[in-house]
């Protein structure tokens, strides 16, 4: 047994090294050279400023523009380290609501966010991505239904016609990937973006 | 359900078992020690890895000596990780100012991660600095899914050899499977996932001002090359809170079937390895039939759950299925089948949040760790759980023919039998024994995230997930606390080393056996009748440990579903 302590300690210092050091830092440079804007994490720039990233969601609550779907992210209470206060699209520190299928909590909160979005828009069925709180609590995209059942609130309130947002969310529509994997979806942000390059 | 579903999980299928074959050829020869593609680059550093450490290539282990090597390199790396997140504070690569990890939470993360469970108590970007991550977490992914392999490859052998000693040596099998399987995949595996959008930097946390004018701190690190080692290497440990839900970890559907294969490529591939070093393929893809066979049984069910969605959501007229927990780039399809998936293999990794699915959806994950994920399974892991299933099958039959049961040339004796029960066991005593020593502790219960029945489900998640070394979670219960800190740990330590131990104890038993030629008299282990009759030995075992315990939580909460009852 004792002449397996020599290589246990040697391999074990030897592989560290290999697998904890020289693999993540050789990929973070090699990366860094063919993909720098996706090593970085996808940032968006406007104006010489970050306003964020392509693949993480951000808090829209103006009626000008799309809103992505509820966040269940949190943040510590600024009053009491031990508590927690809501805090929607925290990115650095995702998380999903680990509500149920039977938890009275979350069927209160989809019964409200219905009763709102009725209020918005009674014509259209509502897509159940816009009351469902994703894994992440960052989710960057909503569905195509979710993103037209938001045109004529959006259209109002920047006073624009109805069938030109329709049109600027229709072109934004992601399809699946080799028309096969995942579902369709318009990324919010990049919708919004569109949308406020509309009146320049 | 729709056909374009459908069409996802069978394509996946497919790719699957194409791949088996191709990479089972290629980590037969690395395990025989015999030349590769890579061995003109490779060789030389494995070379200097054997002088420095003094490893005679010519010498091979008894199982005995093999597993004290297996332990010691262990407690080697428990300890480089406990030190690392006790002291990253003074470390340098901690831009985000992380403080020391407190004592319980790395114990429970440094065991976690060495028994290839990685269950997350810790947040992720909000608890470790980036050398943390690569240094402790990234290096500990490679070795316990190294160890795992390895000690696959050593109970193989015992079944492959005849009147031998030795069952292989450990640090030669560890060496070559770091260098010539685990890392030429990751390298190209991570500069596919960068591709796609995974953030690979050391730079700070990005401070941005959003459209709306407020300010938002995005997480970011070096994220890809972590995340190729977590799924391939059926790890699971995620370097943010939300694992593979997070679009930094998950950017893509691309990315998410990619990931999905990489979970299960190596452990398939296990399979024809083994076929192919005991001489017939037929015995590997006869295994690989019965993994089949219960994963596209809990595929189907999981889908049709989530699609159906919930009572809350249909009573409102929300049509599209349970969308809670789940992103919209993945939708129902590729949630339900990463799902089965990470807990078929002990992956662990999540791309939906499990707690959130309906009552039935949940459970088929909880079922296929109860199992003791043996369909796919850990990287060699799953691999041994189910040889260990294939003994006790092949011993039931005996009984009922009266004869001594043989496996590929192997007499099956009373010792075989009993290191297979004593794992077998050793699983269900951890999940539900602690299971209910929570149940009736008040500072637990206070712990949970959801009431009623669901409570109860988090709980038994939590003690499933953690013996099986999975490391998926039912994320609503708060588990950073000194008690399920500490019982957690338990579990993981048994879950892995009394799987493994007697493992090997039969690895060592077989290879000193004779091998006998097949008679008119031998079962046949390559047809329907021995994939039909192991399929039922787990699901009788299974299905008699833990339908009392599934009928206290996701059963009765899917009839408390129905009726629409709220908790």
């Amino acid at each position: 047994m004792l002449k397996e302590i020599r290589p246990a300690i040697i391999l074990l210092v030897l592989l560290t090294l290999i697998t904890g050091l020289a693999y993540p830092l050789a990929m973070t440079v090699i990366a860094g050279v063919i993909f720098p804007n996706q090593a970085q994490g996808s940032l968006i720039e406007k104006d010489g400023k970050v306003v964020g990233s392509s693949l993480i969601g951000q808090v829209f609550a103006d009626d000008k523009y799309f809103h992505g779907r509820p966040s269940a992210t949190n943040a510590p209470d600024p009053k009491d380290a031990t508590k927690t206060v809501d805090a929607p699209y925290n990115a650095s520190n995702s998380m999903g609501s680990n509500l149920g299928p039977t938890s009275k909590a979350l069927a209160e909160r989809i019964k409200g966010d219905v009763d709102t979005l009725k209020k918005e828009n009674a014509s259209a069925a509502i897509p159940v991505d816009l009351v469902t709180t994703s894994g992440s609590g960052l989710d960057p995209h909503i569905s195509p239904e979710a993103a037209l059942f938001q045109v004529p609130r959006v259209a109002k309130a920047r006073s624009l016609p109805e069938p030109q947002v329709r049109a600027l969310v229709e072109s934004n529509v992601e399809g699946r990937t080799l028309g096969l994997l995942g579902e369709p979806r318009v990324n919010v942000l990049k919708l919004n973006l569109a949308l406020d390059a509309l009146k320049s | 359900m729709t056909t374009i579903g459908w069409i996802q999980i069978l394509l996946f299928c497919a790719i699957i078992v194409a791949l088996a074959p191709l990479l089972g050829a290629y980590m037969t020869r690395v395990f025989s020690g015999e030349r590769t593609f890579l061995s003109p680059v490779l060789r030389p550093v494995e070379a200097v890895i054997y002088w420095l450490g003094g490893v005679d290539e010519k010498r091979e282990q008894h199982w005995l000596t093999y597993t004290i090597a297996m332990l010691l390199f262990h407690v080697g790396g428990f300890l480089i990780l406990y030190a690392l997140m006790r002291l990253q504070a003074s470390l340098p690569f901690n831009p985000a100012e992380q403080s020391n990890v407190a004592p319980d939470l790395a114990f429970n993360t440094a065991v976690s991660f060495i028994t290839n469970t990685n269950w997350q108590n810790y947040g992720g970007e909000g608890t470790m600095s980036y050398l943390t991550q690569m240094l402790g977490l990234t290096h500990q992914n490679f070795l316990s899914a190294a160890t795992g392999i390895v000690l696959a490859v050593a109970l193989i052998r015992g079944f492959a050899r005849a009147s031998a000693k030795t069952v292989g040596n450990f640090w030669i099998d560890i060496t070559r499977c770091t260098l010539y399987i685990l890392l030429p995949i990751c390298i190209v595996y991570t500069i596919f996932l960068v591709w796609q959008g995974m953030p690979q930097t050391l730079g700070a946390y990005v401070e941005a001002t959003t459209l709306e004018g407020a300010k938002q701190t995005i997480a970011v690190g070096p994220v890809a090359s972590q995340v190729a080692i977590k799924m391939l290497g059926t790890n699971g440990g995620g370097f943010f809170n939300a694992n593979a839900a997070h679009p930094f970890e998950n950017p893509t559907a691309l990315s998410n079937f990619i990931q999905m294969l990489s979970i299960f490529v190596l452990g398939a591939a296990l399979t024809n390895v083994f076929g192919r070093m005991v001489g017939n393929q037929r015995q590997g893809w006869a295994i690989l039939a019965v993994m089949g066979i219960l994963f596209i049984a809990g595929v189907a069910v999981c889908y049709w759950a989530e699609a159906h969605g919930t009572e809350t959501l249909n009573a409102l007229g929300l049509t599209g299925g349970n969308m809670e927990g789940k992103e919209v780039r993945f939708g129902i399809v590729a949630s339900a089948l990463f799902a089965v998936i990470t807990t078929a293999a002990s992956c662990g990794a999540v791309n939906a949040m499990h707690d959130s699915f309906t009552a039935l959806g949940g459970m088929i994950p909880l079922i296929n760790m109860q199992l003791g994920e043996i369909i796919i399974g850990g990287v060699g892991a799953g691999l041994y759980g189910m040889l260990l299933f294939v003994i006790l099958t092949i011993f039931i039959a005996g009984l009922m023919v009266g004869r001594t049961p043989e496996y590929v040339g192997k007499k099956i004796e009373a010792k075989e039998v009993k290191m297979a029960m004593l794992a077998i066991l050793a699983m269900p005593l951890m999940m539900l024994g602690w299971t209910a020593v929570a149940a009736v502790n008040p500072q637990a219960l206070t712990q949970l995230g959801n009431a009623g029945p669901h409570g109860f489900s988090e709980m038994l998640y939590l003690y499933v997930s953690s013996t099986a070394n999975n490391g998926s979670a039912f994320g609503g219960i708060t588990a950073n606390t000194m008690f399920f800190n500490i019982t957690g740990a338990v579990a993981m330590f048994v879950g892995r080393f009394f799987m493994i131990i007697p493992a090997m104890a039969i690895a060592g038993s077989l290879a000193e056996k004779k091998s006998v030629a097949a008679s008119s008299g031998t079962f046949p282990t390559t047809g329907g009748l021995f994939i039909g009759l192991t399929v039922g030995v787990i699901l009788v075992v299974g299905g008699l440990t833990f339908f009392p315990a599934l009928a206290l939580g996701p059963i009765v909460e899917h009839l408390a579903m129905q009726a629409n009852t709220v908790f």
